[in-house]
């Protein structure tokens, strides 16, 4: 292999950017406050490129790539807010509203969710699919959180934190396609798993779907903020 | 195992042979056995002792037309009877040296004259379980001939002059592929087959691996040679234990003939191949989710890059084809890339197997040499549509592919004429729909396959396909509207773009080809509330009493 020090230029939306090899665009993007919408992304984990929010054009390409996986070349030409992405992620958004019961002014995570957040920001107004309304569970026996999963986006975050940060990998997922719910160790309930009770995954989750018991009915902030300066002591370690 | 060895072999097995004056083949495959091929055999086996004529009976993997089984082939003579029964026996024994029975034998000779086998050569003529018989049909030659006379480099430059491209779908091609992973540094490499198949109406991959596995085994340590590695994985969905059972009795025996191990032909090449079952899950197919599996973890599609070339199995360099591919290896080893490059059309090289489904008179596995017409595969070797019906439509690439309409059966059967005309060449199936099939129907039957298989990984597949059956559904019975329409096909194109693997991004094309061509049952479903085919239970409306 080459020199691993070897800087990049770019353009993302008619911006020349340098990057390092390796790099992500997402991660370019940002160091030049280019904004490009994400859910799934979370600064400290490992990407999947699950909810495709991030997706971009490159030029001479007809395939759209996510943002958070996909790694810069040299002289790359990247449009990260064209109509055409911003239709698919409107739709994406409307899928996700539409698949469970997302009602937002009954939600502990109201005012404070990056699921709703993003609604806002692309302007979504109305959805015109069908809603699904699923009947799904709520798991409200560990002592001081709960999970819901009418609220649940299938982000995978509390899976990756539990697994990558926690390394107690109590959180997984169980069965297929739209029938997909995290579960806990085998299926059990929450209070009789394995779990550390160390809050990284409601801290992470970015809907109401993982929340705290004590806030409920007041203001229910999340710190995720946390995970890179962790990581950070731990590198430094 | 040298080529001497090989040859030996071969001498023996034609000494063996030629005690028999007669060898009556009894298809042993699925739809015959299903049909009593078992007992048949060995009906025919008692008659033989019974009679005293030399007679070898021999079960072998699918001779090709499924819907005239159990087939019985007598050789030297190559007659064909259809339709044989245990009772049959006798009289089939007895006309041995004299005329065919009349009763039983068939006429498929157009059926055959336009298919050109390569991938099923022996189909129908070895036992799969017996090594020796695939070695007295040149099997494991091209291994030697690798190995011996050519270098890794050589084995590639003949597969990429051959044209071949990968038979999974996709249709990369394979010396290309080969070429990559060949490059890719590091000293662990691992050859990876594909044999989750999984498209409904579907059934070459598991013809070739039950009919004749060494030829699979023999191209994968082609492959292995030509890439630089040392072991192999074969996946196969667990739904087809015979497939598993004559894998894993060919892997023994190769083993044992010291064709699989160290040392092959006492060189300094290695290789093994082990076993994997999936478990049902149809993305398995798909290679990121299918290695995933064989490392243990749940399978769902990773984004690409890095592609299995760079980063595979436990992050080597991973080389996967599909079964098809692998088996299509040996014969172009053997006889040289131009020979194969002379079959097909021009950017589709070499021949191709289908399944052939549905409402056509000869169902079964063809082979045929790509830029076939369609009407050549329907009306010759499939026999027409029977009972009267008129042809409405070909399906070609499961739930991935589309509906190709009466009107265009002059298309010519190539990876590229098949893209452009709103459909993928697929894996192979080929199922064949008559006036009595509704599109919007069959539509929402391959999206629903598609929600039903959808890992749930990515939002537009995961929620996507469940909002386009909802839709589907609603044509179906009679509640759909116009607007209903626009926004499937507004659904269509984001599930499409923004998916995250081929399952996603495939799975709106049944809906997009059948809206191309069968827009006006569509409509007639929406606005007329009928449905043309008479197949979706509409009800009339409720009359509200002011």
């Amino acid at each position: 292999m080459s020199d691993p020090v070897e800087v990049k230029t770019l353009i993302i939306d008619e911006q020349e950017v340098s990057a390092l090899r390796g790099q992500t665009i997402l991660d370019v993007a940002r160091e030049n406050d280019i904004n490009i919408p994400t859910l799934c992304h979370m600064e400290g984990l490992g990407d999947i490129g699950a909810c495709r929010l991030c997706l971009v054009e490159i030029k001479g390409s007809n395939k759209l790539l996510p943002a958070c996986v996909a790694t810069v070349f040299e002289g790359m030409e990247v449009s990260t807010n064209t109509e055409r992405l911003r239709k698919h992620r409107r739709t994406i958004l409307e899928l996700l509203f539409a698949e469970r019961n997302h009602i937002c002014s009954v939600c502990v995570a109201n005012g404070h969710c990056e699921f709703q957040a993003l609604g806002q920001e692309l302007g979504l107004t109305h959805i015109r699919l069908p809603y699904r309304n699923p009947e799904l569970t709520v798991d409200a026996s560990l002592e001081r959180f709960t999970v819901d999963h009418n609220r649940c986006i299938l982000c995978m975050r509390c899976v990756r934190v539990c697994a990558e940060i926690e390394g107690a990998h109590i959180w997984d997922v169980m069965g297929r396609g739209i029938n997909s719910i995290v579960i806990t160790d085998l299926h059990d309930e929450w209070g009789h798993s394995a779990c550390t009770r160390c809050g990284k995954c409601v801290q992470v989750c970015p809907t109401g779907a993982l929340f705290d018991k004590s806030k409920v009915g007041s203001d229910h902030p999340k710190y995720p903020d946390f995970l890179p300066f962790l990581n950070l002591m731990r590198e430094a370690q | 195992m040298t080529i001497e060895e090989l040859e030996q072999i071969v001498e023996s097995v034609r000494a063996e042979n030629a005690k028999f004056d007669y060898e009556v083949n009894v298809c042993m495959d699925l739809a015959c056995a299903s049909q009593g091929s078992e007992k048949l055999r060995d009906a025919l086996v008692k008659a033989a002792e019974a009679s005293g004529k030399k007679v070898m009976v021999r079960r072998t993997g699918c001779m090709g037309p499924c819907s005239a089984g159990p087939l019985v082939r007598v050789d030297p003579e190559e007659i064909l009877y259809s339709h044989v029964n245990a009772d049959h026996a006798g009289a089939i024994v007895s006309s041995l040296g004299g005329e065919p029975v009349p009763s039983l034998q068939c006429d498929l000779n157009e059926h055959f004259d336009k298919q050109v086998r390569v991938v099923l050569e022996n189909a129908g003529h070895i036992d799969p379980e017996k090594i020796d018989d695939y070695i007295s049909c040149d099997g494991y030659k091209a291994l030697m001939l690798a190995l011996m006379e050519m270098t890794p480099n050589g084995v590639i430059h003949r597969i990429t002059e051959s044209g071949l491209r990968g038979r999974g779908g996709g249709g990369y091609p394979t010396g290309l592929k080969w070429s990559t992973v060949a490059k890719a540094g590091g000293n662990l490499k691992y050859v990876v087959c594909n044999g989750d198949e999984g498209d409904p109406g579907a059934f070459m991959d598991r013809s070739v691996m039950e009919g004749d596995p060494h030829r699979v085994i023999e191209g994968m340590a082609i492959a292995a040679y030509a890439v630089g590695a040392s072991k192999g994985f074969i996946y196969v969905r667990a739904e087809y234990p015979v497939a598993v059972a004559r894998l894993t009795t060919a892997l023994r025996e190769a083993r044992r003939r010291g064709l699989l191990g160290s040392n092959i032909g006492g060189t300094t090449f290695g290789f093994d191949v082990e076993i994997r079952l999936g478990a049902g899950a149809f993305v398995c197919g798909e290679e990121t989710a299918l290695l995933a599996s064989i490392e243990g973890r749940r399978g769902t599609p990773k984004p690409r890059p890095p592609y299995p070339a760079v980063s595979g199995l436990w992050g080597k360099p991973t080389l996967i084809n599909n079964v098809e591919t692998y088996a299509n290896i040996a014969p172009i080893v053997r006889n040289g890339g131009k020979w194969f490059a002379n079959m097909g059309s021009e950017r589709s090289k070499g021949t191709k197997v289908f399944a052939l489904t549905g409402k056509i008179a000869n169902t079964g596995l063809i082979e045929v040499p790509l830029g076939i017409k369609l009407w050549e595969i329907i009306d010759v070797i499939g026999g027409g549509v029977p009972g009267g019906h008129k042809l409405k439509a070909v399906q070609t690439g499961g739930p991935s592919g589309g509906c190709i309409p009466a009107e265009m059966l002059g298309l010519g059967v190539s990876y590229d004429a098949l893209m452009a005309a709103g459909s993928i060449m697929g894996s192979g199936g080929m199922i064949v729909m008559d006036d009595t099939s509704c599109m919007v129907n069959v539509a929402r039957f391959f999206v629903e396959f598609c929600m039903t298989e959808s890992c749930g990984k990515c939002i537009p597949c995961r929620a996507g396909t469940a909002q386009m059956y909802t839709l589907l559904s609603r044509f179906c019975d009679g509640t759909g509207t116009m607007d209903d329409l626009e926004l499937l096909e507004d659904l269509c194109l984001t599930v499409k773009e923004a998916s995250l693997c081929g399952l996603g991004q495939t799975a709106p094309n049944p809906v997009l080809s059948t809206l191309k061509y069968f827009r006006n049952e569509y409509i007639e479903h929406i606005v007329n509330k009928r449905c043309p085919a008479g197949v979706c239970n509409i009800q009339a409306p409720v009359e509200v009493l002011a």
